[in-house]
């Protein structure tokens, strides 16, 4: 029998295409989502992206009790960054009500999501370096973070269930010397991440591994609904903080980094870039925090000093009619858009006049991204889902509600 | 011409506005189903309006608007388990409001267009804009899912945060906030179709 040539072996080899549960017990899909897979070979062939696993019903029990209890519920969205989500959803119920809140706050507002951005772009670096088997860099963006929770944990009292803002302020000013305390974070944040840098950006095998991997071109990743550094890493110039400015961003200098190809690797610079552009953010609210009150003077919408609770009784008929029937919202409806770490986190909120809130919507960031995820990994190669799927750093919180 | 994008969307589709408002700086448009479409692909394509960005749909159920809590006690502490889940509001008809939100990418400020469609409860059907706007492909699914409301031509329709047995909507103000759900069999793990995940055709 003569020998077959390579394309003859290649016909007779048959092969068919194998289905794979890739999670949701799986370490890197964070035990919250599930993909099934259909593998031709090592190749993807179609996936299908199954969320829900952390579904908890969050806009449901939005609706259960009074404006302010949805507070810690927003903490459990993004547990990354749950500032962020504070600040939307309180900035959310403000503009329904037509609510000014003072400068100290807007301030002090703008500092926390930024340290809160700066948090959620080191996890989201250290994981895909972490992914592609690169530990030492994790374990320094691990210690970074670290820094910045303790800051975190001096001005709110909590690492991660912060709670920190109120409707029509914050639930406390910040604390005796945390200029100081953030100073420190800052400078082992910068030696930290140059040396994040020194070991990644121009690694051969990070770049081997990243580089036009999980492309998405910037026309699909609008259409898709693309926000944050995976749209702008496609080329897209977009940031809510530019094109929708609240707080006070108009008045801080900054720049929005931009990718050209939209691959994993343009993902990781944009988020590095975005660091040192918070810690910039940062140096400027320090400058120009004014000094004043951090609530709104209103009774009707703010809680009453203990003292004036305790000694008076208009103190404690408003300390009373905030708890129990809470704050008095006029009917209507609105959309507050923050720039979350991921992208563009919006609340859409429904009045019809009560105490309560008659709809909280939550859009997450990594909802819209997680649509995509499909079209970035098919036709790649197996071992490229781990990468893609952790550069666009899906929180499960977020996504499943 | 008014810069308001809802006024230019009424000068261009008469019929299809049935009301606008402009509250807290939002635009906001509701039009008539028939004429969905044909407002959001205006919207897209429009060279000077460009809302290409999709961000969000979502649904209210309006059954229970206006509904005040009964006493201080039930203003304290809401009831989870109401045993008569029905709404104690006057309510609004038609009962569901789809809403839409699009960014533009190029007009100033990244302006935000509220896009919103009624439909009853017993012709809940709505036309899906999966054709217009790709990622509106899930945000659909989770209104399927969290309220009943069937996009029509929607490419992929099905559950997508619970589970395919999951019986009612559990965003619909009549399903009570701490409603129980039967108990799924165990589906055999060899020769049965997994549900909701359909096999590719070779």
């Amino acid at each position: 029998m003569a020998n077959k040539t390579a394309v003859e072996v290649g016909r007779d080899l048959h092969t068919e295409v194998l289905q794979v549960n890739m999670g949701p017990s799986h370490p890197a899909m964070h035990g919250t989502v599930r993909i099934h897979l259909w593998l031709d070979g090592e190749t993807v062939a179609d996936a299908d992206v199954d969320i829900g696993y952390l579904h908890r019903g969050f806009e449901k029990m939005a609706e259960a009790g009074t404006w302010s209890k949805v507070i810690p519920y927003t903490d459990r969205l993004n547990y990354v960054s749950p500032l962020i989500n504070n600040v939307g959803y309180c900035g959310a119920v403000e503009k329904l009500l037509g609510l000014e809140i003072t400068e100290r706050c807007k301030y002090v507002r703008v500092f926390v999501s930024e340290v809160s951005r700066i948090c959620d772009h080191l996890t989201a670096i250290g994981a895909s370096a972490l992914e592609v088997g690169a530990f030492t860099p994790f374990l320094w963006a691990m210690q970074a973070r670290e820094e910045f929770y303790f800051l975190i944990e001096m001005i709110t009292g909590a690492r991660v269930t912060t709670s920190y803002t109120r409707i029509g302020g914050l639930r406390w000013d910040l604390p005796e010397g945390w200029v100081e305390r953030y100073e420190h974070c800052e400078r082992r944040l910068m030696s930290l991440l140059d040396d994040i840098e020194t070991l990644l950006t121009r690694n051969r095998i990070f770049i081997d591994r990243n580089a036009d991997v999980g492309v998405m071109k910037a026309d699909d990743a609008i259409a898709w609904g693309f926000t944050g550094p995976c749209l702008r890493a496609a080329g897209v110039d977009y940031d809510v903080r530019k094109a929708q400015p609240y707080l006070v961003y108009d008045r801080l200098e900054f720049d929005v980094p931009i990718g050209h190809k939209g691959d994993n690797y343009d993902r990781y610079l944009v988020r590095l870039e975005e660091i040192r552009q918070s810690v910039r953010i940062i140096r400027q609210v320090i400058r120009d925090i004014p000094e004043g009150p951090v609530n709104v003077n209103d009774w009707r919408v703010v809680l009453p000093p203990k003292d004036q609770v305790y000694d008076t009784i208009e103190g404690m008929i408003a300390h009373f009619e905030i708890i129990m029937k809470g704050v008095q919202v006029p009917p209507g409806e609105a959309y507050y858009a923050v720039e979350g770490g991921n992208g563009e986190v919006g609340f859409y909120v429904v009045s019809d006049g009560g105490g309560r809130p008659y709809r909280v919507h939550v859009r997450p960031p990594c909802f819209a991204i997680m649509q995509g995820l499909r079209d970035m990994i098919v036709g790649g190669m197996v071992a490229d889902i781990i990468p893609t799927f952790d550069s666009i750093n899906m929180i499960g919180g977020e996504i499943d509600r | 011409m008014s810069s308001l994008v809802s006024e230019r969307i009424r000068a261009r589709f008469p019929d299809a506005v049935v009301e606008a408002h402009q509250q807290h700086g939002d635009d906001t448009v509701v039009v008539r189903r028939e004429a969905l479409l044909d407002v959001l692909r205006f919207l897209r394509d429009e060279p000077d309006l460009d809302f290409r960005m999709p961000l969000d749909v979502t649904c209210v159920d309006r059954l229970a608007m206006g509904e005040r809590p009964r006493d201080h006690v039930d203003a304290m502490n809401p009831p989870l388990t109401d045993p008569d889940p029905v709404p104690r509001g006057p309510g609004l008809k038609p009962r569901f409001e789809v809403v839409y939100h699009l960014r533009s990418l190029s007009r100033a400020r990244g302006q935000v267009i509220r896009v919103k469609v009624r439909v009853d409860e017993d012709d809940a059907r709505v036309p899906s804009a999966v054709g217009l706007f790709k990622g509106f492909n899930w945000f659909e699914r989770e209104v399927f899912d969290m309220f009943g409301i069937r996009f029509e031509g929607h490419p992929d329709l099905r559950r997508i945060l619970l589970y395919p047995e999951f019986q009612g909507h559990p965003l619909r103000k009549d399903y009570p906030r701490r409603g129980h759900q039967p108990r799924v069999p165990m589906p055999r793990l060899r020769g049965d179709q997994v549900p909701g995940v359909t096999v590719p055709k070779e």
